[in-house]
């Protein structure tokens, strides 16, 4: 039994990894209604200008600053050079800006800082701990804590504020936001580098454990599975999706898999997202489509 | 002797194209303070386009705004709202995944003195204002007749209820200016009797300037003190109701003989 826990803790815990990508794809999809594809770059360019700058011998918060103060700069260009031109454009055209942007980003972060994978120590070791006869390790804890913190205040920012408020008005309803003077421009610009705040945080624990490399940009691809579950306008569902999807993952691969085969640890998300899709396209925590026809 | 009011908002020689096609050509007028002011013409005649022009969706290509005593060309719509002008859609832009009550009180944005960080954590200024907003947002909603629906998701209402909601959103925000662009559009009858009773009932008690569009001239002649006939993007009747009734050019371009 005790087996059993450990793999449903072990679960969880990698699920939380997954739900702080996730959550970067919900702001987004809050203030805009779109599923931002470069989400998966953004990670990947803070993560490798952070590491880079690290590697410069830039002390560790101030590489922090830069890299955040790169975001925001990041979010005021996209803003001007993208989102702007696409006012009152169908969700869809927006879409296909994001996927070219995530091309932009990519290319970007490795002309700039080159393509070689790069070590990242956050000076917390990876290894487990003994917490009443279970073994956890100590790096998905240190996560855990960011992940609860990150969502603590994201909350506070959005459900609190008249911000949150306002962000929804954007994503409903652009011309109505600004009859009733909503700056469409700023909310955008705050949305944005909030998400790479966010991507800094989960590019960081992502690259701490898997080195700061091109297939950081491939997480958008583990995000999917818990969107579709937890809900794309959730955080609290980004975060259930999260730990749904690792526990179930890792279960499935102990005592599911070796009658497959092993393995299944890779698709298993997507089947369960699949069902999800089928019972609950809202996901368990979205806002269902609502249109008086 | 007394002096005539400045008025609130003065329009001088506008003149709005979009790519070669003359939407508006060279129109004037004056709202005065505290008048209802009705923009009437056929389809196509520019009413929508000049509503657009004075909440700054559009920027004309020719002519003076003049609101409040400021002269301005240019102006977006978030500034329009800054200064006190506030409006509704002839398709209803509400915000319909969201509650009644929420989309009022996205009306009270601009009157929010408080920071992000003291909403967050409740401090400073952050939970009277909160408080004040609340209630006067469900002044508003009482006055406009929607409690019931409060909590109601606004995408799930029937038409008129929704045009009423979407008044409300402008009527929170305490407008010098409210512009209204066909609020009884598709409504029955006692609908449109009710909505006018709405209208009047804000221009006195909040003594709110309005500037509206509607089709059903008994309503407009019933509800208005000023009335501004277009046609073809041109004026052709400015005056009180009983003036341009009597107008031939009106007459013959838009109330027909027979009215």
């Amino acid at each position: 039994m005790s087996f059993f826990f450990e793999v449903l803790l072990g679960g969880v815990l990698a699920g939380v990894m997954y739900s702080l990508v996730a959550i970067g794809f919900v702001l987004i999809y809050k203030a805009s209604g779109v599923f931002n594809f470069a989400q998966g770059a953004m990670v990947l360019f803070s993560a490798l200008t952070f590491v880079s700058l690290l590697e410069r011998h830039v002390p560790f918060w101030l590489a922090c600053a830069a890299t955040l103060l790169c975001m925001l700069l990041l979010a005021v260009l996209i803003e001007r050079l993208v989102l702007r031109h696409l006012v009152n454009r169908p969700p869809m055209t927006l879409f296909m800006a994001t996927l070219g942007l995530s091309y932009v980003l990519e290319g970007g972060a490795q002309a700039l800082w080159g393509s070689q994978v790069h070590g990242l120590d956050l000076g917390i070791a990876d290894v487990p701990l003994n917490l009443a006869g279970l073994m956890v390790s100590q790096f998905d804890l240190f996560a855990a804590a960011i992940a609860l913190f990150l969502v603590l205040a994201l909350s506070l920012l959005f459900n609190r504020t008249r911000m949150g408020l306002s962000l929804r008005a954007v994503a409903d309803d652009q011309l109505a936001a600004l009859a009733i003077g909503i700056r469409l421009q700023r909310m955008w610009i705050i949305v944005w580098a909030v998400a790479g705040f966010v991507g800094l945080v989960a590019g960081l624990l992502w690259g701490a454990r898997l080195g700061v490399q091109f297939s950081l940009s491939l997480i958008v691809l583990k995000a999917l599975p818990v969107l579709i579950i937890g809900g794309f306008t959730s955080i609290a569902g980004a975060i259930v999706g999260g730990l749904i999807v690792g526990a179930s993952e890792k279960l499935a691969e102990v005592y599911i898999g070796p009658l497959l085969g092993g393995g299944i640890e890779n698709w298993f998300p997507y089947l369960l997202a699949l069902a999800f899709l089928l019972l609950r396209p809202a996901g368990l925590f979205g806002e269902r489509a609502i249109e008086r026809v | 002797m007394t002096t005539l009011p400045q008025p609130l908002l003065r329009l001088e020689h506008i003149s709005l194209s979009f790519k070669g096609v003359h939407a508006i050509s060279d129109i004037g007028f004056d709202v005065a303070p505290g008048e209802i002011c009705a923009l009437i013409g056929p389809n196509g005649a520019g009413k929508s386009s000049l509503l657009n022009v004075i909440n700054g969706v559009y920027q004309p290509q020719q002519g003076r705004i003049t609101f409040d005593g400021q002269v301005r060309r240019q102006m977006r719509p978030h500034d329009a709202a800054r200064r006190g002008i506030a409006r509704t859609f002839q398709n209803i832009a509400l915000f319909k995944g969201m509650s009644v009550l929420d989309n009022v009180l996205t009306g009270r944005t601009l009157s929010t003195r408080s920071s992000w960080l003291e909403q967050a954590l409740r401090i400073g200024r952050a939970p009277r204002e909160e408080d004040a907003q609340r209630r006067r947002a469900e002044e508003v909603i009482e006055f406009l007749r929607i409690q019931p629906w409060r909590h109601a998701l606004v995408g799930q209402l029937p038409y008129g209820l929704q045009k009423r909601v979407e008044l409300a959103r402008a009527l929170v925000a305490e407008p010098r200016l409210l512009l209204l662009d066909e609020p009884m559009a598709g409504m029955n009858a006692d609908e449109k009797l009710e909505m006018s009773q709405f209208i009047l009932d804000s221009n006195r008690e909040f003594a709110t300037t309005v500037v509206l569009i509607e089709h059903d001239i008994g309503v407009v002649m019933g509800l208005s003190h000023h009335v501004v006939v277009l046609d073809y993007g041109k004026k052709i009747g400015d005056g009180s109701p009983d003036e341009v009734r009597r107008n031939p050019e009106v007459i013959r371009a838009y109330l027909g003989t027979k009215h």
